[in-house]
C-alpha cells in the first residue's frame, strides 16, 4: 500500500518546555499509506511529536510540511490543518455533554459545512464498521473505556483525514478492551491510512507498524522495519528499552540477578 | 389580622413587587455581562486587563451594596454626576453582581478539561466554536449552582433599594408601619419576597436536577 | 480638596463616633459568627445524619431563610416579633438573633456538606488500622473536616460583616448611620463630605474584608492539595 509519495516532512524539529529541551532538531519523512509506530521511554517526547504535528504545541525551530504546505510559520491556518490530520488522546475526551452521533456530527457540519444528511451516513458507516451503531443515542457517561475509545476514533474519521495520529489510545483502558481498540486500528492500517500511532503495545506495534521510530531523548535512535528493530535492534538503547517489556530472565527467588537479554518473541 | 387592610393594601405590595423584579431582572442582565466578561479575561489571561478584572472583582465582593449605593446615590451628585434612583439601584447591583458572577463563571471554566479544549481544537473547531460547542455548555453545567447562589444572593439585597427613594417592597413595608399595621404589612413583605424569590430558587433548582442527570458525570 | 475630607474626620468627635459604629458593626458580626458555630455544628451533624425526618426539617428550614432577604428577617422580628410576644427587644439584640439565624442555617449546610464529603473509606481505613471508632474520630475524621470547613466559615464571616449595615434599617448606629448622621450635619457647610465619607466606609469595609477573603483562599488552595 505504501507509495512513494511523501505526505509529511519533519526537518531539524525542536521544541523545549522551561528551557529543557524535549525535542531535539528530529528528522522524519512519513509517506502516503504509512504506518509508523512510535516508541520510546515516557518522556522522551513521543506524545510531544504528535501534539506539535497538529499544532497543539507551537514549535521552538525547525519545520513541519503537510502536502507541501508549510505548517511552521505564523499564517499556519490550524483550523484548516486540523480537519485533515485527525487526532485520538489517551483519555478519549469525547464531549460529554453531546451523545455519541453529535460528538461525531460536530466536526463535519459545524467545522467543514456538510450536508448533515451526508455526514450522518458517513457517520452510520463508521459506526457499524466499529460495531456501535446502536449506541449512536448514548452519552460518553454511559460507554465502557473502549466503546469510548471506539467513539472518539470515528469521531476523527468522519472528518476524512489523509493523516490520524493516536496518541496512546489504549494506556488508560482496562486490559480486556486494548484489543477492540486495537482491532480497530488494525483494520484501518490494512486500509492504507496514513498513522502515526504512539503506544506501548508492543506486540500490537510489531503487527501493526511500517516502520518503528524509536525516540530517546528528543532524537530518533532507531527507524527501522518492525522485524529488526524487535528481533535485531541496532543500538543498545533500544534494546534496553525493548528488555523491559520481557519476563523470560526473571525468576521468582532469582530477584536481584536482573533481566537477561532475550530476543523478543511476539 | 385586618384583612380588610390587606386586601386594600395588596396593589400597593403588587406595584412594588414589580419594581423589585424589573430592577433585580436588568441588573442581573447586566451583572451578568461584566461577569462574562471578567471571567472570559481572566481564562485567556489578557495581560493588563486581567488584573485591572481581579481587582474589580475583589473590590466588589469585599464591599456591602448598601455602601455602594450610599456613595453613588449622594457622594456622586457632590461631584456632578447626577443619576436617579433607579440608575443607581441599577449600577450598585451591577457593581456588586458583576463580581460574584464573574466569579461563579470562572469557576465553571475552569473545571473545563485542557484534553476536552484540545479535542475541540483537533476537530478543526476555531475559537468562537469552541467557546460555542466545548467550553460553555459544560463550564455552566458546572457554575450554575454558583450562578443560582449569586443570583438569589442579588435578588435579596435588592431590598436596600429604598435608601435611593425607590417605592420598593421595603419601601411601602415601611411606610404602612407607620399606620400602626406592622404584622400585616410585614405578612405581606414577607410573602411578597416568597412569590418573587421562591419561583427563581425553584426554577434554578429544576434546572440544575436536569443538567445533572444529562450528559455529565464522565 | 483634601482639606475638606481632613476637616469632616477632625471635626468635633466625628472620627471618633465613625470608629464607635465600627465597634457595633464588629460586634454583632463576632456574637452572631459564635452563636452561629455553636448551633450550626450540631445541627449540621444532624443533617448528615441519618435519622429521617430532623435532616428534612432543618433543609426546610435553611431553604426559608436562604430566599428571605436579611432586611425582612430584621422588620419582621424588630417591629412584629416584639409586638406579637409582648416584649421589648433592643435594636441590638434583633440583630444578633436575626443574624445568628441566618448564620445557623448556612453553618449547618457549611458542616453538613463538610461531613457528607468526606469518603467513606476514610472511616474504613482508620479502622482497618485498628483504631477504635473514638480514635477514628478524633485522629482521621475532625482534622479533615476543620480542614474543609474553615475556608467556609471564614468565607461566611465576610458575608456577615458585609451585611451587617442593613441594622441601618433598624436605626442602629453602625458605621454607616453614624456616617450618614456626620454627612447630614457637615453637609451644608461641606459639600464634599458625603463623598469623603462614604468613600471611607466603602474602603472600611474593603480593609476588613479583603485580608478575610485572602485568608480563606489561602487556607482553601492549601488544604486542597
Amino acid at each position: 500500500m505504501v507509495n512513494s509519495q511523501e505526505i509529511l516532512k519533519i526537518k531539524d524539529l525542536e521544541k523545549s518546555f522551561d528551557g529543557v529541551p524535549v525535542l531535539n532538531r528530529l528528522t522524519l519523512t512519513v509517506k502516503r499509506g504509512e504506518v509508523l509506530v512510535v516508541i520510546g521511554p515516557s518522556g522522551c517526547g513521543k506524545s510531544t511529536l504528535l501534539r506539535c504535528l497538529n499544532g497543539l504545541e507551537p514549535v521552538n525551530g525547525g519545520q513541519i510540511v503537510f502536502e507541501g504546505q508549510i505548517l511552521t510559520s505564523f499564517q499556519t491556518s490550524w483550523s484548516r490543518v486540523r480537519q485533515r490530520i485527525g487526532m485520538v488522546f489517551q483519555n478519549y475526551e469525547l464531549f460529554p455533554h453531546f451523545n455519541v452521533l453529535e460528538n461525531i456530527l460536530l466536526g463535519p457540519v459545524r467545522v467543514q459545512g456538510r450536508k448533515k444528511s451526508e455526514a450522518l451516513e458517513k457517520a452510520e458507516f463508521w459506526l457499524n464498521r466499529v460495531g456501535l451503531w446502536d449506541r449512536r443515542e448514548s452519552f460518553p457517561r454511559q460507554l465502557s473505556g473502549g466503546q469510548k475509545q471506539r467513539v472518539a476514533i470515528v469521531r476523527a474519521l468522519a472528518m476524512d483525514p489523509e493523516i490520524m495520529l493516536f496518541d496512546e489510545v489504549t494506556a488508560s483502558l482496562d486490559p480486556e478492551m486494548v484489543r477492540e481498540v486495537l482491532d480497530v486500528i488494525l483494520n484501518l492500517a490494512k486500509e492504507g491510512l496514513t498513522m502515526i500511532i504512539v503506544t506501548h503495545e508492543m506486540a500490537f506495534a510489531r503487527a501493526v507498524a511500517d516502520r518503528i521510530i524509536f525516540i530517546d531523548q528528543g532524537v530518533i535512535v532507531e527507524d527501522s522495519p518492525p522485524e529488526t528493530f524487535f528481533e535485531n535492534p541496532a543500538t543498545d538503547r533500544a534494546r534496553r528499552f525493548l528488555n523491559i517489556f520481557q519476563f523470560d530472565g526473571v525468576q521468582r527467588g532469582s530477584r536481584g540477578t536482573g533481566p537477561k537479554t532475550v530476543p523478543v518473541r511476539l | 389580622m385586618d384583612f380588610e387592610f390587606i386586601t386594600a393594601r395588596a396593589p400597593l405590595f403588587g406595584q412594588a413587587a414589580r419594581l423589585t423584579v424589573t430592577l433585580a431582572f436588568w441588573g442581573i442582565i447586566f451583572s451578568s455581562a461584566v461577569g462574562l466578561v471578567c471571567a472570559v479575561i481572566r481564562f485567556y489571561r489578557v495581560p493588563l486587563l486581567r488584573q485591572a478584572a481581579a481587582g474589580y472583582i475583589e473590590l466588589a465582593r469585599n464591599t456591602p451594596l448598601i455602601v455602594q449605593l450610599f456613595f453613588l446615590y449622594f457622594g456622586l451628585p457632590r461631584l456632578g454626576v447626577v443619576w436617579d434612583g433607579e440608575t443607581c439601584a441599577i449600577a450598585g447591583l451591577t457593581f456588586l453582581g458583576g463580581g460574584y458572577l464573574a466569579e461563579a463563571f470562572r469557576g465553571g471554566l475552569s473545571a473545563v478539561g485542557r484534553g476536552q479544549i484540545e479535542a475541540g481544537l483537533s476537530i478543526g473547531l476555531n475559537r468562537f466554536q469552541l467557546l460555542r460547542y466545548v467550553i460553555i455548555p459544560q463550564a455552566l453545567a458546572v457554575a450554575l449552582p454558583a450562578i443560582s447562589a449569586a443570583v438569589i444572593f442579588l435578588m435579596k439585597e435588592t431590598s436596600v433599594f429604598s435608601i435611593v427613594a425607590l417605592p420598593d417592597l421595603m419601601y411601602v413595608a415601611k411606610d404602612l408601619l407607620k399606620e400602626g399595621y406592622s404584622g400585616e404589612s410585614n405578612l405581606m413583605l414577607v410573602a411578597s419576597y416568597l412569590v418573587v424569590i421562591l419561583p427563581v430558587s425553584l426554577a434554578f433548582g429544576y434546572w440544575e436536577r436536569r443538567l445533572r442527570f444529562a450528559g455529565f458525570g464522565s | 480638596m483634601l482639606d475638606s475630607a481632613l476637616s469632616i474626620f477632625r471635626t468635633g468627635r466625628n472620627l471618633a463616633r465613625l470608629m464607635e459604629g465600627l465597634g457595633i458593626t464588629l460586634q454583632i458580626s463576632a456574637a452572631a459568627v459564635g452563636l452561629s458555630l455553636l448551633l450550626g455544628i450540631p445541627a449540621g451533624l444532624l443533617m448528615a445524619g441519618r435519622r429521617p425526618l430532623i435532616p428534612k426539617l432543618l433543609r426546610l428550614y435553611l431553604e426559608i431563610i436562604r430566599v428571605m432577604p436579611i432586611l425582612v428577617l430584621l422588620f419582621l422580628f424588630y417591629y412584629s416579633l416584639s409586638r406579637f410576644l409582648n416584649i421589648n427587644l433592643s435594636a441590638m439584640t434583633v440583630s444578633v438573633l436575626v443574624f445568628t439565624l441566618w448564620g445557623t442555617a448556612e453553618m449547618s449546610d457549611l458542616v453538613r456538606g463538610a461531613v457528607s464529603s468526606l469518603p467513606r473509606h476514610q472511616w474504613e481505613s482508620g479502622r482497618a488500622l485498628g483504631l477504635n471508632e473514638m480514635q477514628v474520630s478524633l485522629y482521621v475524621v475532625f482534622p479533615q473536616i476543620v480542614r474543609r470547613l474553615l475556608p467556609g466559615i471564614i468565607n461566611l464571616t465576610t458575608r456577615m460583616i458585609k451585611t451587617t449595615p442593613f441594622v441601618f434599617f433598624i436605626n442602629l448606629p453602625d458605621l454607616l448611620k453614624v456616617g450618614q448622621q456626620i454627612v447630614e450635619v457637615s453637609g451644608i457647610r461641606n459639600p464634599l463630605s458625603s463623598v469623603w465619607v462614604y468613600g471611607f466606609i466603602f474602603a472600611v469595609y474593603f480593609a476588613i474584608c479583603y485580608p478575610i477573603s485572602l485568608l480563606s483562599r489561602y487556607l482553601e488552595l492549601r488544604w486542597q492539595s
